[in-house]
C-alpha cells in the first residue's frame, strides 16, 4: 500500500497546477474578450489593456510554483523518488488544495474584474493606476493561499 | 517633498500689447489662466471662436497631410522611437517656417488634393475593370454587339439564363414558332447564362423577337459600338494610362515629403495659436486695456513681474490665495523622489491641506519593489535597460522619463535584494555548474535564502509592513500638528500608536509568535507590563475619544468601540505585506523551473543549445511577468495600505498656459 503515497502527492501537485491554471485560463480569457473589444475601437490602448488582461494569469503561475515545489519535494525531478507513506501523501495533497481552489475561483473573479477595469481604460485611459488596482485586490487572496500552500508543503517532512 | 505654493497674479495692461504679452506668457509656460472677474459694462470678452476653429482646422490639415506623407513615403520608425520625444528646433528655423506658412499650407492642401485624385483614379479603374468583366463573354464575337445585321439579315445578340446546349435552344424556339428560320450561334456559356447571337431574315424579325422573348431571351444591357476584343484592348489601355497617372501622383506626393519637417512645425504653430486664441477669448477687455489673471507658483511670480513689468506698460499684481480657494497642484521633489510622482498622480494629487507624500513614498516604493522581484540579475537587467534608454533618448517625454527613472531605481533595489537573498537568474549558477561542469558551485546569499527559511522572510515582511504603516500614521500625526489640531493628534494618532505598540509588545513573547519565528524572545517583566498598560490605555482612550464629535455619550461610546474594531483592519493590513514573501518566492521558483527545464538536455552540445534557448525564453517571460506583478502589488501596498492611513488625494493638476506642441520644442527658455 505504501506506493499509494506518491500517487497522492503527485495528485496534490496536479490539483495545484490544474485548478489554478484552469482558473487563470478562464480569467485571462474573460479579460481578453473585453481587451479585444477596446483594441478594435482604439488600437493605441493595446499596451494598457494587455497589462490588465495579464493580471488574472498569475494564479496559474502560483499553481505552477506549488506544483514544482511538490515535485522537487517528493524527488520526481531528478534524484531518487522519496519513499512516501500514504499519510504523507495525503498531507501533501491537502497542502496543495488552497492554491488550487482559491486559484481557480479568484482567477475567474479577477478576470471579470479585469474586464470591468478594461472598461475604465476604454473610457478614461488616464485612470490606469486605479483601474489596475481593482483586479489586484482580488489577487490578494490567491497570494494568501499561495503562502499557506507553500508553507505547508515545505513544512511536511518527507 | 512639497506642494509648490501658488499665488494669484493679475495683470492689467494696454490692449496694444495684448498679443505680445500673451505670447510671452505662453512661452514662459508658468501660469494657469483662471479668471474670477464677471463680464460687466466696461469689461467684455472677445469672441475668438471663429479664429480659433480656423487655426485648429489648419493644424488638423497639416496633421492629415503628415499622415498621408507617412502613408506614401514612410519614414521607418523603430519600436523605441516613441521614447525619443520631441525634437528640439532652432528658433531661426521655426521663424523661417512660420514666414513661409502660406506656402506650406498650400503644400498641405496639395497633398490632400493629390490623395483625393488618386482615390478617384482608383475608383475609375475599378469601374473600367467591371466593364471589362461584363464584356468578357462577348469576346469571341468578331463584330460589335450593336452590329445589327446586313441588308436582309438581322443579328440579335442576347442572353438566356440557365444552361442550354445549341440543340435545346433550337428545340425551344421551334416549339414557339415552328415555321421560323433562324441561325443560332452560342458565343460563350457560363454557369447559369448562355450568350448567343440569333440571325434571321429581316422580314421575320418581329416574329423571331417575339418567339425569343417567350423563351427568356434578353438583350444585353450594355451595347458597345466596338468589336468586343478591340473595346477590351482600349479599356486596358485606359487602365494603364490611369495607372501611370496614379504613379505620377504618388511620385509628386513623395516629392512633397521634403516638407515633412515644415509641416510638423506648421501644425505646432497653429496648435499653439489656437491655444492662444482660446485664452484671448477669456480675457476681459475694456476699450484700451485688458486683464489677465491666474495661478503661478510663488517662485516664478517675481520672474513674471520682472519680465512683463520691464517690457510693457502694465500692472502686475500678486496676491496670496484665499483660504477656501482650491489651487492647482504642482509638485517639487528631489530628482530621486520625483520619479515616483507618476505613481502619486495615478492615485490622485494632494488635495487642499494635504502634504505631498512623494518623498517618503518613493523610498518605500523602491524598497518594496526590490523585495518583490529580488533577483540580482533581473535587477541589473532592468537598471541597465532603463539607464541606456534615459541616456539614449535625452528628450524623452516627461512622464515617460519619470517612469523609466523609477524603474531604474527599482532595478538597483532589486539588485540589492537579489544579492542579499542569493538570487542570480534564480539558481542558474548552481544549475550550470552541476549540469555542465559536474561539481556544484554557487554564490551564497549575503543574508539568507528565502526558499529555505520562508518563515523568517514572512516575519521580516510583516516588520517592513509595520514600519510602512506606522510611517503613514506618523504623517497623519504631522498633518494634525501642522494644522494645530492637537486633540486630533492625541486621539487619532498617539492613542493608536500606544494601542498597536502595546499589542506588539504583548505578541512578541507569546507562543504563537515563537512558533512562527522559530525563536523565543523574552522581554524583561517591566517591558511586558508596559506593553500591557499601553495597550489598555490606548484601547480605553480610543473607545472614549473616537466619537468625541458626538454629544450623546452612549453614541460616543458606541462609535469609539466601532473605531476600536479597526484593530482587525490593521491586522489585515499587516498580513497584506506577506505578498512581499510570496512574490519574491514566485520569482525565484519560476526562475529555477526555467533552469531545471534547460538542464534537461544533459551535458552535451545539444544540451547547451537547449539550455540557452530555455534560458532566454524562460527568463524573459519571468522578468516580464514578475515586473508586472511587482509593479501592481507595490502600487497596491502604497495605495491601499499606506495611503489608507492618511492620504485622500483629489487635488487638481497645475495646467499652465504654454506652448502645447506635438512634434517639436522651440529652443529657448524651457522652464518647469
Amino acid at each position: 500500500m505504501s506506493q499509494l503515497g506518491i500517487v497522492y502527492a503527485l495528485l496534490g501537485a496536479g490539483v495545484a497546477v490544474f485548478l489554478a491554471g484552469a482558473g487563470s485560463a478562464l480569467g485571462v480569457g474573460i479579460a481578453g474578450q473585453a481587451a479585444s473589444g477596446v483594441v478594435s475601437e482604439d488600437p493605441s490602448k493595446f499596451a494598457k489593456v494587455l497589462i490588465l488582461q495579464l493580471l488574472p494569469g498569475t494564479q496559474g503561475l502560483y499553481g505552477l510554483i506549488i506544483g514544482f515545489v511538490t515535485l522537487s519535494k517528493i524527488g520526481l525531478l531528478g534524484g531518487g523518488v522519496a519513499d512516501i507513506s500514504v499519510q504523507t501523501g495525503l498531507l501533501i495533497l491537502a497542502a496543495c488544495l488552497p492554491i488550487g481552489i482559491v486559484g481557480l475561483i479568484s482567477a475567474r473573479s479577477q478576470g471579470k474584474t479585469a474586464a470591468a477595469a478594461i472598461g475604465i481604460i476604454a473610457k478614461k485611459p488616464e485612470q490606469f493606476g486605479k483601474a489596475m488596482l481593482f483586479p489586484a485586490m482580488v489577487e490578494t487572496y490567491a497570494i494568501l493561499a499561495l503562502l499557506i500552500s507553500f508553507l505547508a508543503v515545505s513544512a511536511i517532512p518527507v | 517633498m512639497a506642494v509648490l505654493q501658488m499665488q494669484r497674479v493679475s495683470i492689467c495692461a494696454l490692449k496694444k500689447d495684448r498679443k505680445a504679452i500673451l505670447e510671452k506668457l505662453q512661452r514662459m509656460g508658468v501660469m494657469e489662466i483662471n479668471h474670477i472677474l464677471e463680464e460687466d459694462e466696461d469689461f467684455r470678452r472677445m469672441d475668438t471662436a471663429n479664429a480659433r476653429s480656423s487655426f485648429e482646422k489648419a493644424a488638423a490639415a497639416a496633421d492629415q497631410a503628415l499622415n498621408l506623407l507617412q502613408q506614401y513615403a514612410p519614414v521607418k520608425q523603430s519600436l523605441l522611437s516613441s521614447l525619443a520625444g520631441k525634437d528640439l528646433i532652432e528658433k531661426e528655423k521655426y521663424q523661417s517656417v512660420i514666414e513661409n506658412r502660406e506656402e506650406l499650407q498650400k503644400k498641405a492642401k496639395r497633398i490632400q488634393a493629390l490623395d483625393k485624385e488618386r482615390a478617384e483614379n482608383r475608383a475609375s479603374i475599378l469601374k473600367i475593370e467591371n466593364s471589362i468583366e461584363s464584356l468578357m463573354p462577348w469576346l469571341p464575337l468578331d463584330v460589335p454587339v450593336s452590329f445589327g445585321g446586313t441588308e436582309h439579315i438581322m443579328m440579335l445578340p442576347g442572353t438566356l439564363s440557365g444552361q442550354f446546349t445549341l440543340d435545346q435552344v433550337y428545340e425551344m424556339l421551334a416549339e414557339q414558332a415552328p415555321e421560323l428560320e433562324v441561325d443560332i450561334h452560342i458565343i460563350s456559356a457560363e454557369q447559369d447564362t448562355v450568350y448567343l447571337t440569333v440571325f434571321c431574315l429581316r422580314k421575320d424579325s418581329a416574329a423571331a423577337e417575339e418567339a425569343l422573348r417567350s423563351i427568356g431571351f434578353a438583350r444585353p444591357s450594355q451595347i458597345s459600338d466596338q468589336v468586343p476584343a478591340e473595346a477590351k484592348a482600349d479599356m486596358e489601355k485606359e487602365i494603364s494610362r490611369i495607372q501611370s497617372n496614379i504613379a505620377e501622383i504618388e511620385k509628386e506626393i513623395m516629392s512633397l515629403a521634403v516638407h515633412r519637417e515644415g509641416l510638423k512645425l506648421l501644425a505646432d504653430y497653429y496648435r499653439v495659436r489656437a491655444d492662444k486664441y482660446e485664452v484671448l477669448g477669456q480675457l476681459p477687455q475694456s476699450e484700451r486695456t485688458f486683464l489677465i489673471s491666474g495661478y503661478v507658483p510663488k517662485k516664478e511670480a517675481a520672474r513674471i513681474q520682472k519680465t512683463l513689468g520691464g517690457q510693457y506698460d502694465c500692472v502686475v499684481d500678486l496676491e496670496e490665495l484665499k483660504e477656501d480657494e482650491e489651487a492647482p497642484v504642482l509638485l517639487k521633489n528631489s530628482s530621486f523622489s520625483s520619479s515616483a510622482e507618476g505613481i502619486l498622480e495615478a492615485f490622485g494629487l494632494p488635495g487642499r491641506g494635504e502634504v505631498d507624500p512623494t518623498a517618503i513614498m518613493s523610498f518605500f516604493y523602491v524598497f518594496l519593489f526590490g523585495l518583490m522581484l529580488s533577483d540580482a540579475a533581473y535587477g541589473a537587467i532592468v537598471s541597465i535597460v532603463c539607464g541606456v534608454l534615459i541616456l539614449k533618448f535625452p528628450r524623452m517625454g516627461k512622464s515617460m522619463k519619470t517612469s523609466i527613472q523609477l524603474f531604474f531605481w527599482c532595478g538597483i533595489s532589486t539588485l540589492f535584494w537579489g544579492i542579499m537573498f542569493g538570487g542570480y537568474f534564480g539558481d542558474v549558477i548552481n544549475v550550470i555548474s552541476r549540469t555542465f561542469f559536474g561539481h556544484e558551485v554557487g554564490i551564497p546569499a549575503v543574508w539568507f535564502v528565502p526558499l529555505d527559511e520562508p518563515m523568517k522572510l514572512l516575519i521580516y515582511s510583516m516588520l517592513f509592513g509595520v514600519i510602512h504603516l506606522f510611517t503613514g500614521l506618523g504623517i497623519k500625526g504631522y498633518m494634525c500638528l501642522r494644522d494645530k489640531k492637537y486633540m486630533d493628534f492625541f486621539c487619532d494618532v498617539v492613542l493608536w500608536y500606544m494601542l498597536l505598540i502595546g499589542l506588539l509588545i504583548m505578541l512578541i513573547p507569546s507562543d504563537i509568535f515563537a512558533s512562527i519565528a522559530q525563536a523565543t524572545i523574552v522581554f524583561p517583566a517591566a517591558v511586558n507590563a508596559l506593553g500591557k498598560w499601553m495597550a489598555i490605555i490606548g484601547a480605553v482612550g480610543i473607545v472614549l475619544m473616537s466619537g468625541r464629535a458626538n454629544k450623546n455619550f452612549g453614541i460616543r461610546l458606541a462609535l469609539g468601540a466601532y473605531d476600536l474594531y479597526n484593530v482587525s483592519g490593521w491586522l489585515s493590513d499587516v498580513l497584506s505585506y506577506s505578498r512581499l514573501l510570496a512574490l519574491g518566492l514566485a520569482t525565484g521558483v519560476i526562475a529555477s523551473v526555467v533552469n531545471q527545464m534547460g538542464s534537461m538536455g544533459g551535458k552535451s552540445v545539444f544540451g547547451v543549445i537547449v539550455f540557452i534557448i530555455a534560458f532566454i525564453v524562460g527568463h524573459t517571460f519571468n522578468i516580464a511577468i514578475n515586473l508586472l506583478g511587482a509593479y501592481v502589488h507595490t502600487n497596491r501596498l502604497q495605495f491601499v495600505e499606506f495611503f489608507g492611513k492618511f492620504y485622500e488625494g483629489g487635488g487638481r493638476a497645475f495646467n499652465p498656459f504654454k506652448e502645447n506642441t506635438k512634434y517639436a520644442d522651440i529652443k529657448e527658455e524651457t522652464n518647469l
